[in-house]
């Protein structure tokens, strides 16, 4: 499928910004199943300085100051893509999660050591006994591990509530849990630290989804979000895509732009402000099958 | 700055200890001991299982001890306990200050000093040093690498979890290369001698490496007390260390100028080790900052000064390395700079230590350095560290699970929490809940052998008595490898027989000499002579955030002498006995109290107070009173702390008279009846004291940007308690009373000046010509608005513009109406002298001072907060 994406966020400040610096992941990245076509990112005003550069993961990174004074700022990225459909992995075929775990655990084989670094604690998620626990009822013993995964991605699904307003950026995962309530955020992050508690390497994918309109409606401009899922590391098969918001196995119709341990990794944009007060940010995304 | 940050600041303490058994047996080694060492050090026993830095095996005192031990011995013990006296007060004067985190004693503790000093052989010394330069060289290239390539983790050296699981390894550092690949251009180690006298490191500090600055403290009252000792024991000095730092720190800046900015980024007057951080800034002469002074400007870092912006080469950085920039680090850091890290991409700035180098602060690396020294230098490593078991590994798990209530068992990356303590043994049930953590997540845990240090002779109050003692020492990374500050920072437990040394932990300190068989030479830290240097009139600019400090320094400074002015005329006034006549004199003062918030509104007709007894407890409460925002006490404290912000630029002794003076407003004990008398005795001597501030700034700064606003906020202050005090005058019936006047002048200090031009009763417009126009009169209203007018005239933006500026503007408008006042126009105005043309002019001035004390801050101290732009979510 190719796809044409806008991405647009607006923040205006009720009060003037002397100068800022932001960092915007939002270049879709280009693997195996997935080719960028092109690529545009404007920004109003237009900043003093730009560049972009690759992040420790590989992500593209587009830092930017504007050290004029401004009361808006607009930063809109077009990416035109295409994403190739993937054969779902046939997950009972999977190694068995507890030599994955065994794999993972030091000494490492070299040829794991890149995602053994998705294994530990990092800046937002923490693995824990509950999770484990948790983690645990879809992995039973000598469980394939992509069967399990699986499994955990469908509970994920069923036992929490998706709701936008019951959670922000900020909410930690102890109170997503309690709450069984999230967004695609929290759900990822969920599947992640889940998974890290057993032992096994899964990391965040920051992107877009394709969304339908309802049956006999048109397709609302810019009415969709950026979207998040997860990834799991499987030594046969590489990396293994999981979204846990609608219960399914990623294939033409997510688009991924950058990965990391966690959100605070792959934030699509983040930026420091002097001045401002307190404002809003816009976002809007606009996935458009071409 | 957040509890956050102040326990984040706090954590990681080295604690060193050893085993319970082996402390209270000194007794039969003693017994033992063979020839006893005479005088001061006869009764000296040695501990037993433990090294002892002045007695050898046989109970013999070491050579190198030996001329410091007769030194000691003339002086006697009576001498030395006057020392020890002279070592707190010198300490204390200097106001060597270390900040304890969660103390109800208040957060600045004085620091620590033992008088006796640990003597290291020079022999000695040299095999520490090219120990320690080798253990340098070895980190900084492990540092390079994980910060790099990664070999080292590809090849099998280093186990991926060590560095991949801790949040000290900073990813988004990851491929900034500093200048000569250099991480860790400061060092410092906690080393520890064993019973069998070897030397080791108990951790390794790459993040910040702080106490060479109380080590130097530390130098410069030991070698004051001991002066004989340091002269003859050929001990080598420290100053040619910090020489190499900054010509260390100079070489690092990337402009090519004989003036390099170098400054010192503090986390501010909370961290902990904020004296040594003033005070290495002063000794080093760079700039004290904070992350609000600085911002990046196309990817460089700028220090914002009242005319503009300046280019900022080096930052000696006492930040924690992720604090330093809130857009790549922690995203929650006010303490930093946003768009550092790119800065630092591009090479515009260097930092030190680089940033990502507390990765290598992790105790568990420990283990693997040997085996890192082998591979990256092909030699073995030289100094031992403490055995240590990483329990990320399966077979220092097993051992550690195996040995767990024999262990150390510690968080092996940065955590606030500790795990264990030498005051209490876990229980059972704890140590099962330890096991199961260490299950759960290995690579967090690390244990280590618990320490036995070695003691030293360490002044009590029974004498001399050896005590257990650390010693850390520092390195800087020079243009020709790494050098090792001669003497370091030691640190002696607390008690005889007590077991941790942590300064957090109440521990003391002690200066370290490193003996020189030869007499040594002296290094000055100033440009070696001869070098030719640009001559400069202007000394560095001033940060906008220093300018506001100064202005609000000379705010308090007077409102602490109008303020004490004004209770001392009330207090020699006030009489219990004829309350109800002094009150028409009393008035317009307390009345200005009051507006001014040193005493409690009365709530009867203004003015009136018929308790005598309440008055008395109000005025008392106006200087005593720590809880009542403006009383004497209260702003005393408020004076210190911006002096302490501003310590780097200021000298010590405006510090000591500022802090004999908060000392001094201390309420007495409740045992002891106050009296009035008593609080006008305290009042005049904090008259004194602020004359000694005022007299100190007047002669001691140069006349540039700091002083300009200190004076500015004097000028101010003074000019809004004279038209406080004359406006509530003047609202009185009474006003032209000659008491109520003597006591405008009094106030005003102008009593002598008008007695010498009117030598009669005072007459009110005489007395309103002298306090309001005369501008030869400095207490006068129209001397402090020409002082303004002429700062004003230097002021930097001020030049630049056509036309005045917002104060300008009141300024002026200000002079006007007062050069063309008559004083003379109040005569036939009783009982409406509010309404006179004085009147009005002191109404409207009042009214317009606030605006013109908001006018300068907006025009120079404007720095708007930082912030996070929102974030959309990801749905």
């Amino acid at each position: 499928m190719n796809y044409r994406i806008i991405h647009r966020t607006a923040y205006d400040y009720p009060e003037p910004v002397t100068v800022s610096h932001h960092a915007a992941r939002v270049k879709p990245r280009t693997n195996v199943t997935q080719q960028r076509d092109s690529w545009e990112l404007v920004i109003k005003p237009e900043p003093a300085l730009r560049k972009m550069r690759s992040d420790y993961f590989g992500n593209r990174v587009c830092f930017f100051s504007i050290q004029e004074i401004h009361e808006q700022l607009e930063i809109t990225a077009t990416s035109v893509v295409s994403v190739e459909s993937v054969t779902p992995p046939a997950v009972s075929l999977s190694l068995v999660w507890e030599r994955v775990a065994a794999m993972f655990r030091d000494p490492v084989s070299p040829e794991v050591v890149e995602p053994y670094q998705f294994c530990f604690d990092s800046p937002l998620l923490r693995a824990s006994p509950e999770l484990a626990d948790y983690a645990r009822q879809s992995f039973s013993k000598e469980t394939p591990m992509l069967a399990g995964v699986l499994d955990l991605n469908r509970r994920i699904c069923a036992d929490f509530k998706y709701d936008p307003v019951a959670t922000t950026v900020a909410t930690p995962l102890e109170e997503v849990l309690a709450k069984r309530r999230g967004v695609c955020q929290d759900f990822a992050h969920l599947g992640i630290a889940a998974l890290r508690s057993l032992g096994l390497p899964a990391r965040y994918v920051s992107g877009y989804l394709r969304t339908r309109p309802p049956e006999g409606k048109e397709r609302l401009i810019g009415a969709d979000a950026s979207h998040a899922w997860f990834s799991v590391y499987c030594p046969d098969l590489g990396w293994v895509d999981f979204d846990p918001t609608n219960d399914l196995i990623p294939s033409d119709e997510h688009i991924t732009v950058a990965y990391g341990r966690d959100f605070s990794e792959v934030t699509p944009l983040c930026g420091i402000i002097t001045g401002g007060g307190a404002h809003e940010v816009r976002v809007s995304v606009d996935v458009k099958p071409i | 700055m957040s509890d956050a940050d102040k326990i984040k600041t706090s954590r990681d303490q080295t604690y060193m200890f050893q085993s319970q058994s082996q402390s209270a047996t000194g007794k039969s080694a003693a017994d033992k001991a063979a020839p006893a060492p005479p005088g001061l050090l006869a009764n000296y026993q040695q501990t037993r299982g433990a090294f002892d830095e002045f007695l050898g095996d046989e109970g013999a005192p070491r050579a190198h001890y030996s001329g410091l031990t007769q030194s000691l011995d003339e002086l006697g013990s009576a001498e030395l306990e006057r020392r020890q006296e002279t070592c707190q007060r010198l300490v204390h004067e200097q106001g060597i200050t270390y900040n304890v985190y969660d103390d109800p004693r208040g957060l600045e503790r004085p620091w620590q000093l033992d008088p006796v000093p640990l003597l290291i052989s020079s022999d000695e010394w040299k095999s520490l040093e090219t120990a320690l330069i080798q253990r340098a060289t070895l980190i900084n290239l492990v540092l390079a690498d994980c910060y790099g390539p990664q070999e080292l983790i590809r090849s099998g050296w280093l186990p991926p979890a060590l560095v991949f699981a801790q949040p000290d390894f900073l990813r988004p550092c990851h491929g900034t290369k500093p200048r000569g690949d250099t991480f860790l251009h400061f060092y410092a180690a906690d080393l520890a001698r064993s019973p069998d006298g070897q030397w080791w490191v108990m951790s390794d500090r790459t993040q910040i490496p702080t106490g060479a600055g109380y080590a130097l403290a530390n130098r410069l009252v030991t070698s004051r007390i001991l002066p004989e000792a340091f002269r003859d024991g050929h001990v080598r000095r420290l100053s040619g260390f910090f020489r190499e730092v900054q010509k260390t720190l100079m070489g690092l800046a990337q402009r090519r100028t004989d003036n390099p900015r170098i400054v010192l980024l503090t986390p501010g007057p909370y961290n902990e080790t904020y004296f040594e951080q003033t005070y290495l800034a002063r000794y080093l002469g760079y700039m004290l900052v904070e992350g609000q002074d600085l911002t990046v400007r196309d990817d460089k870092v700028f220090l914002k000064t009242l005319s503009g912006l300046e280019q900022v080469d080096v930052i000696l950085r006492r930040v924690d390395d992720d604090w330093c920039d809130p857009l790549e680090l922690r995203n929650d850091s006010m303490l930093g700079v946003p768009g550092l890290v790119e800065a630092l991409r591009s090479g515009n700035v260097t930092v030190a230590n680089a940033p990502g180098s507390g990765l290598l602060q992790s105790a568990a690396f420990l283990s693997f350095l040997p085996g890192l020294c082998r591979h990256v230098l092909d030699e073995e490593l030289k100094l031992p560290s403490v055995a240590t078991w990483w329990c990320g590994q399966e077979s220092a798990r097993s051992y550690v699970l195996e040995n767990l209530d024999e262990l150390f068992i510690k968080n092996a990356f940065r955590s606030r929490s500790r795990i264990m303590s030498p005051d209490k043994k876990l229980t059972a049930a704890e140590l099962n809940l330890l096991r199961r953590r260490i299950e759960f997540k290995p690579e967090l845990f690390i244990g280590q052998e618990w320490m036995k240090l070695s003691t030293a002779p360490s002044w009590g109050s029974n004498g001399v008595s050896p005590r257990r003692v650390s010693l850390r020492v520092y390195l800087v990374a020079t243009g020709e490898g790494y050098r090792v500050l001669p003497g370091g920072l030691t640190r002696v437990a607390a008690k005889d027989g007590s077991q941790a040394v942590a300064m957090q932990r109440g521990g003391s300190s002690k200066d370290t000499w490193v003996l020189d068989e030869k007499p040594v030479d002296e290094v000055s830290l100033l440009q070696p002579a001869g070098g030719k240097i640009e001559l400069r009139r202007v000394g560095n600019n001033l940060p906008s955030r220093m300018a506001d400090n100064f202005f609000w320094l000379g705010r308090y400074a007077e409102r602490a002498d109008a303020s004490a002015r004004m209770l001392r005329s009330a207090l020699l006034r006030f009489s219990p006995e004829r309350t109800g006549s002094s009150m028409p004199v009393l008035a317009p003062l307390l009345h200005t109290l009051e507006i001014q918030g040193q005493l409690t509104r009365s709530d009867v007709e203004t003015g009136m107070r018929h308790n005598s007894e309440a008055l008395e407890a109000d005025l008392l409460a106006a200087i005593y009173d720590p809880a009542r925002p403006g009383s004497l006490c209260s702003t005393a404290g408020h004076l210190r702390r911006l002096a302490m912000l501003a310590r780097d630029r200021t000298s010590n002794d405006v510090w000591r008279v500022l802090s004999q003076m908060e000392e001094r407003l201390v309420r007495p004990t409740a045992s002891i009846v106050m009296l009035a008398g008593d609080a006008v005795g305290v009042l005049n001597q904090t008259l004194l004291g602020l004359a000694a501030f005022h007299g100190l700034a007047r002669e001691n700064m140069t006349r540039a940007q700091g002083w300009r606003f200190l004076d500015m906020g004097y000028r101010i202050e003074r000019m809004m308690y004279l038209c406080t005090m004359l406006d509530s005058a003047l609202l009185s019936p009474e006003a032209d009373n000659p008491s109520v006047l003597e006591a405008v002048l009094e106030v005003c200090d102008s009593t002598i000046t008008y007695r010498s031009r009117y030598n009669l009763v005072p007459n009110i417009a005489a007395v309103y010509d002298l306090v309001l126009l005369d501008d030869t009169n400095p207490r006068s209203l129209l001397f402090q608005l020409i002082q303004l007018v002429k700062h004003f005239e230097r002021l930097p933006k001020e030049r630049d513009s056509a036309l005045p500026s917002p104060g300008q503007r009141i300024l002026l408008e200000s002079v006007t109406r007062v050069r063309l006042l008559d004083p003379r126009g109040i005569y036939g105005m009783e009982g409406h002298w509010h309404e006179s043309e004085v009147g009005r002019v002191v109404h409207e001035i009042l009214r317009d001072l606030p605006r013109l004390s908001d006018a300068i801050a907006v025009s120079y101290f404007a720095h708007s907060a930082i912030s996070r732009t929102g974030q959309g979510g990801q749905a």
